[in-house]
């Protein structure tokens, strides 16, 4: 009886009512559109690659919780947005065995080592992307041609590759507009980048979709705000710095924004709820980190695309920001 | 007045209890340097990309460990404690050197791909911290039995670690092919990250092993 009169807590006591498995949840529903569209611009293989991503980190997850004698922590939804982060980032047509290891390792390596949900220093999706990148990086940058005409009746050749096995080569592949500004130095056109009539990683071809799954979470009080538009304004600025500096050498700002991983990264990725600082203010140094080795690795890197690396690098040096811009604790200190 | 009930002693147990095994296989198993010390991670991380250059790194660590630890145990009395570690290192270097020529006569690939990590078992804390903490408070006989131990250990973990990451990194055991040709390899396994992910895979398994066992023990002392 006393138990339920005297309710015995540490703070916070006011409560907002909403779970961590609502802002999860809700975190899903806008990332589908992007993921839908994936599927729509690339056919089966990106369907079956999202689906075995999200399985395998959901059953990871199961299977840790169970190993460690942990109660299940599958019905917060946080696996599944590992999940289906990680086949995102991912080519559409890699190999469904590869995604499924790296759904194991974003589960373990990238979160259950550090103790699970709200332990993560880095953002588990992209832990799993990084080995992936590392152990697989032949098969990790063959890109597939979005809207073939045959894509929802047949599948990438690589798709179903035996588990150690070597995929198999398509007989075309298409390269991303970052690959192709790199390397041969064409520039894609702003709208087509935007509304993703391109070739990509799975989730992260329409811009449009993604800033709009963005602004449902902002408009939700669901995400911080403050860390995409760091990002993307400093991206915007230093490259604009560049490309007022020599318009040759390099791109243009736009280009730079709506090209590659960057929106998914600024809007869903570097956005994570454990791995970024807690300030306003060390949420703007966090993005404006992120935003400049975006730029750094672009455009001076061995690699095309640099946004993996920059997030977790940010996610990295987060603590350290926290540890540096600490609010003043009231009545202590000088003004 | 009750007769203590026999216990029965199984094969392994009954080895434990001999001090010379005993000594022997401490150094193979309970005391791992490895998986359970985790001292002398240098070489451990750097050479165990493929099980040949991890065995033949364990073999010349256990061949110079076996030395100094004999050495300096037969030193011991004359050795003066103020400029003990000098003469230690002294000893070991002068085996190192000998392992490294050694090495160099029998294969030249595989003194190429060891590179500097066999001079730098000089510096080895595994074998500097056996000589201080082992062999110079024990008679020789026991100084050998742990050495042997130790670097039988030493070379297991080794061997452990570099037939993980060959056969992930490049599909093969001792540069036989194990998978077929078709054979994705893991290129991140070679890379010195793999050292990481094996080295923590397998202290997670022996961790798991020795937690297992206490937990045994632990529910055969309760009633």
């Amino acid at each position: 009886m006393l138990n339920k009169t005297l309710n015995i807590s540490t703070s916070p006591h006011a409560v907002q009512g909403v779970s961590t498995a609502d802002i999860m949840r809700n975190v899903v529903w806008a990332l589908l559109p992007a993921a839908f569209f994936g599927v729509y611009a690339f056919g089966l293989s990106a369907l079956f690659l999202l689906i075995t991503t999200t399985v395998s980190a959901v059953l990871t997850e199961h299977f840790l919780c169970r190993f460690s004698n942990k109660e299940s922590t599958v019905s917060d939804w946080s696996a599944v947005i590992t999940g289906l982060l990680l086949g995102m980032t991912l080519p559409p047509n890699f190999p469904l065995w590869m995604a499924f290891l790296g759904g194991v390792i974003s589960i373990t390596l990238g979160k259950f080592i550090f103790g699970g949900l709200g332990c993560n220093v880095f953002n588990p999706a992209l832990v799993g992307r990084a080995f992936l990148q590392a152990a697989f990086p032949v098969a990790i940058t063959t890109w597939y041609p979005a809207f073939l005409p045959d894509r929802f009746s047949t599948y990438s050749v690589a798709t179903f590759t035996l588990p150690f096995m070597e995929p198999a080569l398509d007989g075309f592949t298409g390269a991303t507009p970052l690959a192709a500004f790199k390397f041969s130095h064409q520039a894609t056109a702003i709208p087509e980048l935007a509304l993703g009539l391109i070739s990509g990683s799975t989730g992260e071809t329409c811009a449009v979709l993604i800033i709009l799954g963005g602004l449902y979470l902002i408009a939700r009080n669901m995400m911080n705000w403050r860390i995409p538009a760091s990002i993307l304004l400093t991206v915007f600025a230093f490259c604009g710095l560049l490309n007022l500096i020599n318009s040759e050498l390099y791109p243009t700002p736009l280009f730079m924004l709506f090209s590659g991983g960057l929106m998914l990264g600024a809007v869903f990725m570097a956005t994570d709820l454990v791995a970024s600082p807690v300030t306003p203010l060390g949420n703007w140094v966090y993005g404006a980190i992120i935003g400049l080795l975006v730029v750094v690795i672009r455009i001076w890197g061995g690699l095309p695309e640099g946004v993996m690396y920059a997030v977790l690098l940010g996610n990295a040096i987060s603590p350290h920001i926290d540890n540096l811009i600490k609010p003043r604790v009231y009545g202590t200190g000088k003004r | 007045m009750s007769v203590p009930a026999k216990t029965k002693t199984g094969f392994l147990d009954s080895l434990e209890k001999s001090p010379a095994t005993d000594i022997f296989l401490k150094g193979l198993w309970r005391k791992n340097p490895t998986f359970v010390q985790v001292i002398g991670m240098c070489p451990v991380l750097a050479v165990s990309n493929t099980a040949e250059n991890a065995l033949a790194m364990g073999l010349a660590t256990a061949f110079v460990l076996l030395m100094s630890n004999t050495l300096v145990s037969i030193l011991r009395f004359v050795i003066p404690k103020q400029v003990r570690i000098s003469c230690y290192i002294l000893i070991i270097a002068t085996f190192v050197t000998m392992a490294d020529y050694a090495i160099q006569a029998m294969s030249v690939e595989l003194h190429k791909a060891l590179g500097a990590f066999i001079s730098l078992i000089v510096v080895n804390c595994l074998i500097l911290g056996r000589a201080e903490a082992f062999a110079s408070k024990n008679t020789v006989e026991t100084s050998v039995l742990d050495a042997l131990g130790m670097g039988a250990g030493f070379t297991f973990a080794l061997f452990c670690l570099g037939a993980v990451r060959e056969l992930l990194g490049n599909g093969s055991l001792f540069g036989i092919a194990v998978f077929p040709a078709s054979f994705q390899e893991w290129v991140v396994m070679m890379l010195p990250a793999g050292g990481f992910f094996t080295l923590a895979l397998w202290l997670f398994i022996f961790n798991a092993v020795k937690r297992a066992k206490q937990n045994k023990e632990r529910g055969k002392a309760l009633p």
